[in-house]
């Protein structure tokens, strides 16, 4: 995982990845080096204090000029919160996230169906199973405009949807997209705040991490 | 010493909430004359000797790699600073 001036969560990943049975590997956003790692998160947090607009200018870091190209190879990424923002801002996926749309900062559990199961990061879930993660973000309404959203859903690169209520004003209650090949995934509530019982609501979150090493295991 | 001054807007079919809070406080403030308001972004570039064509062309550039996301977006106006 990625740490760029101003994440707040990649510590966090880090321990998903541990609980799964992976090997965490820190990535300084300055090094232009992915040092042979297999996967790659981008952590949620306020890189460069999300000024301009969130991700913005970590898309630009130099660990990205190695990252862009790999994903665009194949290797899997993982995008959370903050971390989604800097793959859309980096082209590598569709759309946008701008302000909620109340305005309010949301920090709760939320519900999301996961339907795309065919990614790396997806293959441990049920097609349309439906897990508790935690929201924590001001900016996560996706949007994207109409052309785009209808090849988004036509294409299946939806990923996953909030029920039960959409708490930010997401297009089309959109919680998280893939890329047409589907190596790369953004996702905007944390899965790796839901992966044990003591420190969040369930383990809900856990599958994306076992997914992934799975996916690299018997790929 | 010039300046250019880049001018961001949001694009027209995304919501605003940002703008739309601004509307609201400024009606409470009693400015019932505005209907709605948007809020969009100022910047500007500084440049030692004159703003020259060129200068607006990369600034221009500069705009629409780093300055906006043109996903959501418009650069309305860049222009040398009076």
């Amino acid at each position: 995982m990625v740490t760029f001036p101003g994440s707040l969560d990649d510590a966090d990943a880090a321990r998903a990845v541990r609980i799964a049975g992976g090997e965490a590997v820190r990535l300084w956003h300055a090094d232009a080096d992915l040092h042979e790692v297999d996967a790659v998160i981008l952590p949620g947090g306020f890189s460069y204090g999300d000024y301009l607009r969130c991700g913005a200018i970590a898309r630009f870091s130099p660990v990205l000029t190695e990252l862009i190209p790999a994903a665009r190879d194949g290797l899997p990424v993982l995008g959370i919160c903050n971390g989604f923002q800097i793959l859309c801002e980096a082209h590598l996926l569709p759309g946008a996230l701008t302000r909620n749309a109340g305005l309010r900062f949301i920090d709760r559990a939320v519900r999301v169906r996961i339907e795309d199961t065919k990614t790396p990061w997806t293959g441990d879930y049920a097609p349309d199973q439906e897990i508790t993660l935690v929201l924590k973000s001001g900016e996560g309404a996706y949007v994207a405009d109409p052309p785009a959203l209808s090849r988004l859903t036509s294409a299946g690169q939806v990923v996953a949807r909030y029920v039960g209520g959409n708490p930010n004003g997401s297009v089309g209650d959109i919680a998280g997209v893939r890329n047409e090949a589907g190596n790369v995934v953004g996702l905007m509530p944390h899965p790796e705040h839901a992966i044990d019982a003591l420190t969040g609501p369930g383990t809900g979150g856990l599958g994306f991490f076992s997914s992934v090493l799975r996916a690299m295991v018997d790929g | 010493m010039g300046r250019v001054v880049v001018d961001v807007m949001p694009k027209p079919e995304i919501l605003d909430p940002q703008g739309s809070a601004v509307a609201g406080a400024l009606a409470r403030l009693g400015f019932t004359e505005f209907a709605s308001a948007r809020q969009g972004k100022r910047f500007e570039l500084v440049v030692e000797g004159a703003v020259t064509d060129d200068l607006l062309a990369r600034a221009r550039e500069a705009a629409e790699t780093l300055l906006s996301n043109p996903v959501i977006e418009d650069v309305v106006q860049v222009r040398a600073a009076d």
